[in-house]
């Protein structure tokens, strides 16, 4: 059975009496355990799917659902990624990582902590202030909040798009063994026609506005991905062509 | 020194010298005077402060939480907002009398409207992201006032707080002119109508000076530890 299965979403947003058709009829399926990516120009409405996706808007019509049940609202068992912005500057990256910990008992709380600080590489960090983090820091800690709480989904909505090129490669190749550990199923919503093809089993391809999934390819590429490699060069021009791209600057 | 050579060497009387000043200190505390008048203004001060921030900070809070809420309330706040604390000094003792209760009420109302918008725009100016991973996480409505609007507004309201207070301090001392018969702006008023002791006028001015520089460096030192 699907993981996640959007049946016929539109979205329209009335501003000032005009109405914007964002999103058009849009299907789409999830397996469990996957990692998807949105890829589509910037404004075409995918950061609007991920937040439907989420439970933080309603579409104004067709439904998600999730494991087979309707998504009415924001879930603790699926866990929205924002950029490095959601981090809550007046806690440390212990109070961070433990914020939707709660429940938990104190002894398996520390575990959890300490569990998770480590898998992001924040060592050392535990009772520094965001404000005394880089920005790829940052991002860890909040990657490390949304993994503490064990979601079966996480949604990332351009989480690197605010980093250096060169942070950027390093969280994706962290972002990856995460995920081999932990198997979680992930959406990540990406304009960076690269970071979809080396991170994604499928890439969702979408129109400009009011948009629709154009394709899915599939990336049929083993982790680690070598960038250079002849079938990687082939999906990812094949994808530029399907946005209407030329391929030279 | 500068002031002492400039009050020296001209030959009209503006100002008096530092050292009358310093004599006109001496003679205050002489009698007794300087602490009590300090005491006194300090009292009206807290009293004025600690109500309108029990008061305006909760109202606009949760004016601010309430989109409708600042809507109704809006209009109303920005017709009050503009007229000085001072201009309700004949209703302040209209409905109070001479006495300690009308300028603490002056006080009251000089930092009830300023505090009231630092919170209703501290909560406004929450971010999104915040409350939306705050809801993600599963956080009843309490524990989301607890946990994440408080601590997100505490900042400004603390800079709201600081600037709240200089202005408080600014409202006593024309209160106190007017309506009571103690206090630091009683004292440059009496001193004045008192057979012109300007040295105590300067020395009542150089002691509000140095009291709200101290209240203005507490107040800092709290923001400071905040951040």
């Amino acid at each position: 059975m699907n993981k996640l299965s959007a049946q016929r979403v539109s979205m329209q947003f009335s501003r000032d009496g005009k109405t914007t058709n964002v999103l058009r009829d849009v299907n789409l399926e999830v397996a469990p355990g996957e990692f998807l990516c949105l890829l589509g120009p910037s404004g075409c409405g995918k950061s609007t799917l991920l937040s439907i996706i989420a439970g933080f808007l309603s579409p104004s019509a067709g439904a998600v659902k999730i494991d087979g049940e309707a998504v009415t609202g924001p879930d603790p068992r699926r866990i929205f990624v924002f950029q490095e912005r959601g981090v809550f500057p007046w806690l440390t990256v212990a109070g961070n990582i433990a914020f939707g910990l709660s429940k938990l008992s104190r002894t398996d709380r520390e575990q959890r902590i300490a569990h998770y600080v480590k898998l992001v590489g924040l060592e050392g960090f535990e009772k520094a202030y965001p404000a005394e983090l880089s920005g790829g820091m940052k991002q860890r800690v909040e990657v490390a909040r949304a993994l503490a709480v064990n979601p079966d989904m996480l949604f990332l909505d351009e989480p690197f798009g605010a980093l250096d090129s060169i942070t950027r490669l390093t969280m994706r190749r962290e972002l990856l063994r995460i995920w081999e550990a932990e198997r979680n199923t992930v959406i990540f919503v990406t304009h960076d026609i690269d970071e979809a093809v080396q991170l994604a089993d499928r890439v969702a391809v979408m129109s400009d506005r009011p948009a629709t999934i154009q394709q899915v390819v599939n990336i049929d590429i083993p982790h680690p991905r070598d960038i250079s490699s002849a079938r990687y060069l082939e999906l990812r021009d094949g994808i530029f062509r399907q946005l209407g791209l030329a391929h030279k600057v | 020194m500068a002031w002492q050579l400039a009050v020296s060497f001209s030959s009209l009387h503006i100002l008096p010298g530092p050292l009358e000043v310093v004599g006109g200190l001496a003679d205050l505390i002489k009698h007794g005077l300087l602490l009590k008048y300090v005491v006194a203004s300090l009292f009206r001060v807290t009293w004025g402060f600690v109500l309108a921030a029990i008061l305006a900070i909760p109202l606009g809070l949760t004016i601010g939480w309430h989109r409708r809420a600042e809507m109704a309330f809006n209009p109303l706040l920005q017709i009050l907002r503009p007229i000085s604390p001072l201009a309700w000094i004949p209703i302040a003792i209209l409905w109070f009398g001479v006495g300690d209760l009308a300028s603490v009420f002056l006080i009251f109302l000089g930092c009830f409207f300023p505090l009231m918008l630092t919170a209703i725009n501290a909560v406004q100016g929450v971010p999104a992201v915040f409350l939306n991973a705050a809801r993600n996480f599963g956080l009843s409505p309490g524990a989301i006032v607890s946990r994440v609007l408080f601590p997100a507004v505490v900042p400004q309201l603390i800079v709201g707080l600081r600037i709240t207070l200089g202005i408080a301090w600014l409202v006593v001392v024309a209160a106190e002119m007017i309506a009571v018969n103690s206090g630091l702006g009683f004292l440059i008023v009496d001193a004045r109508n008192a057979g012109n002791r300007y040295d105590l006028v300067v020395a009542g001015m150089v002691v509000i000076g140095l009291i709200g520089l101290l209240l203005d460096a507490g107040m800092r030192s709290l923001e400071s530890r905040h951040s």
